[in-house]
């Protein structure tokens, strides 16, 4: 681990709006080159303050952040020739054609026409939006404006990419889709990826490595396996045929922690990796004559892992995050 | 490297997004006609129905030695005896006014969209994204200008000195007021999301800008203090020009040279404050 390229160096990353409003207080981590990093927590955690910092559009109130080796506060132009970002919104413009949208980026990259034109239709071709080119943008759905935000931060061939909440407001099979083209992304173009999120099944199939960020803070940083681990492991529960107690000889398997008696003839214990300990307790088992009549086995959750770290549940966060917006709306409309 | 070539051009950028500003103006049929015919009718409403000459000449029983008196009286304050000469002149510069104050909302807009925050991301200059806005509202203004020019000449303005020169030298000192006030007014924009921000400071500003100049009114009929604010207004300097240049009229400074060196002086200032701020304080 300690041989990989480090692309993104965070310490101390710090912004206070207005000398007010602490959005984000001394966080510090690396990314390293090729990997798909995850900045995970509710809205408001500061994930999107981060990603303006690294990506030099806003200033950081102290601290520092380097991305391919510069200083965004003081090589900003640097670090923004190496970079692209996706913004939460959509930024295409929707008089224009996505083609149009494409070579628009292509000149604020200085990029000359004839290689603009090359790569634009290469990228469209790769997010499946070659028919609709030469469409206005205000005719694309959803899930066509989302890719086409992509393949518009593509066009300068960046070394890191910025994906800001790349799947809110997504349906389900649409998130599928865009999480495919971001895998994809990553092993035909050799990009190295910041997204940040508040859905955990996303963090949980495209990051390799994710920080947990709460209230402007990181609480944890780790693959998602590693972050599970910190629940002490999978959780399996078996059945066995006959009544006697086998909570002794369950416990005695070196690799099982915290055995306990569900019922007459039920037991739940945690083990490190499920996988590889449920045979060795079947066989355990047999060998002591007992026979198995059930075997079911839980993989822990980032939800879990969140209500562990942060004492609350994402899902409650995001509830309470919509109510919020909803009593707002409410009020507006009452006005 | 020819990737390379684009970065060092410090203007990068500049033609791309005036382009995406034009084509929402021009690809928009209805915003381009009632952009283009708001001030025309303005021009038929205001200069026929103010025609102040009419004050002297309705009563047809009057002596001509009066009706005389009428035109000289006329042509002392106004410099024609014409008052929707006289206005038509002046609705030039409020074309400016307008066009400016209207530009400077939509940078509210780029950031409400997003639009903002991935320009900033690139590596386009921040006074670039600030000069795409000024150019594109004087661009706008000028086309503006001809067509009220246009309409203007159709509904009766005099063509006795409508020479090319003297309109390109109209079009340039329409072209600095612009770029003074579209540079000065786009800062109003550039910090907030809130687009009710740079529309009230519109509301508050755009007539007492008319009203502070020679546009409507000649300066010297005014009272003291207001001739004072009238000779910092940039709008009577331009309105000067147009009046010596398109009607040979003189009742400001007279002079084309101080006229133009003023105008030139403010746009410098208002570009260099423009382009500075932004550069400081253009950020999400």
């Amino acid at each position: 681990m300690s041989e990989r390229e480090v692309i993104i160096k965070v310490r101390n990353l710090e912004k206070i709006y207005n000398g007010v409003v602490h959005a984000v207080k001394g966080i510090s981590f690396d990314v390293y080159r090729g990997e798909i990093f995850g900045l995970l927590g509710p809205n408001g955690a500061g994930k999107s303050t981060t990603i303006k910092m690294l990506t030099t559009v806003l200033k950081p109130t102290s601290g520092i952040a380097e991305v391919c080796g510069y200083d965004v506060a003081k090589h900003p132009v640097e670090v923004r020739r190496c970079i692209s970002v996706v913004p939460q919104e959509y930024t295409s413009d929707e008089d224009l054609t996505g083609f149009e949208n494409m070579m628009l980026m292509a000149s604020l990259y200085g990029i000359p026409k004839a290689e603009a034109e090359k790569r634009a239709w290469e990228l469209l071709e790769m997010v499946n939006l070659k028919d609709a080119a030469n469409r206005k943008v205000e005719t694309y759905s959803g899930g066509m404006r989302r890719r086409l935000e992509i393949a518009m931060s593509l066009i300068n061939r960046p070394k890191v990419l910025f994906l800001d909440e790349p799947t809110l407001g997504l349906d389900v099979q649409t998130r599928a889709a865009i999480w495919e083209y971001i895998r994809k992304l990553k092993e035909e173009y050799d990009i190295t990826i910041l997204l940040t999120t508040h859905y955990m099944e996303e963090a949980d199939s495209l990051c390799n490595r994710i920080a947990i960020i709460d209230h402007g803070k990181i609480v944890k940083i780790g693959s998602p396996d590693e972050l599970k681990a910190l629940l002490g492991g999978d959780i399996i529960e078996i059945s066995i045929a006959e009544k006697e107690d086998i909570s002794e000889i369950l416990s005695k398997i070196p690799a099982v922690r915290e055995v306990k008696k569900l019922d007459t003839s039920t037991y739940r214990m945690k083990v490190e990796s499920g996988e590889k300990v449920a045979p060795q307790i079947i066989e355990t088992i047999l060998q002591r004559g007992f026979h198995v009549i059930k075997l079911s086995m839980a993989k822990p959750t980032l939800d879990e892992v969140y209500l562990e770290l942060t004492g609350r549940s994402l899902r409650d966060e995001e509830g309470g995050e919509d109510m919020w917006r909803l009593r707002m709306t409410l009020r507006r409309a009452r006005r | 490297m020819s990737r390379t070539a684009g970065y060092n051009n410090p203007l990068h950028g500049l033609g791309a997004l005036l382009h995406r500003e034009l084509a929402q103006w021009y690809r928009d049929f209805v915003v381009l006609f009632i952009s283009l015919i708001q001030p025309v009718i303005w021009l038929g409403l205001f200069g026929k129905a103010f025609d102040l000459s009419k004050l002297f000449t309705t009563n047809a029983n009057l002596p001509p030695a009066y009706q005389q008196l009428a035109q000289q009286t006329m042509l002392n304050i106004f410099g024609t005896t014409s008052y929707y000469a006289f206005f038509a002149a002046g609705m030039l510069s409020f074309i400016a006014i307008t066009t400016a104050v209207f530009g400077s909302m939509s940078i509210v807009w780029d950031r409400r969209l997003g639009f903002l925050e991935r320009i900033l991301s690139t590596p386009v200059s921040r006074g670039v994204i600030i000069m795409t806005k000024v150019f594109s509202a004087t661009i706008r203004t000028l086309i503006q200008v001809a067509v009220i020019l246009i309409f203007a000449v159709a509904l009766g303005f005099p063509t006795t000195y409508l020479t090319p020169l003297r309109i390109l030298g109209t079009f340039a000192a329409v072209a600095l007021l612009s770029m003074s006030l579209a540079s000065l007014l786009i800062l109003l924009g550039i910090r907030t999301t809130n687009y009710q921000r740079p529309m009230v400071v519109a509301n508050l500003i755009t007539l007492p800008l008319m009203f502070t100049s020679n546009a409507m009114y000649p300066i010297k009929l005014m009272p003291g203090w207001l001739q004072i604010v009238a000779k910092v207004n940039p709008v009577t300097y331009t309105t000067d020009i147009v009046r010596i240049l398109l009607l040979n009229v003189n009742n400001g400074t007279g002079n084309l040279f101080i006229d133009f060196t003023i105008l030139l002086g403010f746009a410098i200032v208002a570009s260099a404050i423009g382009i500075v701020t932004s550069w400081r304080y253009l950020t999400m």
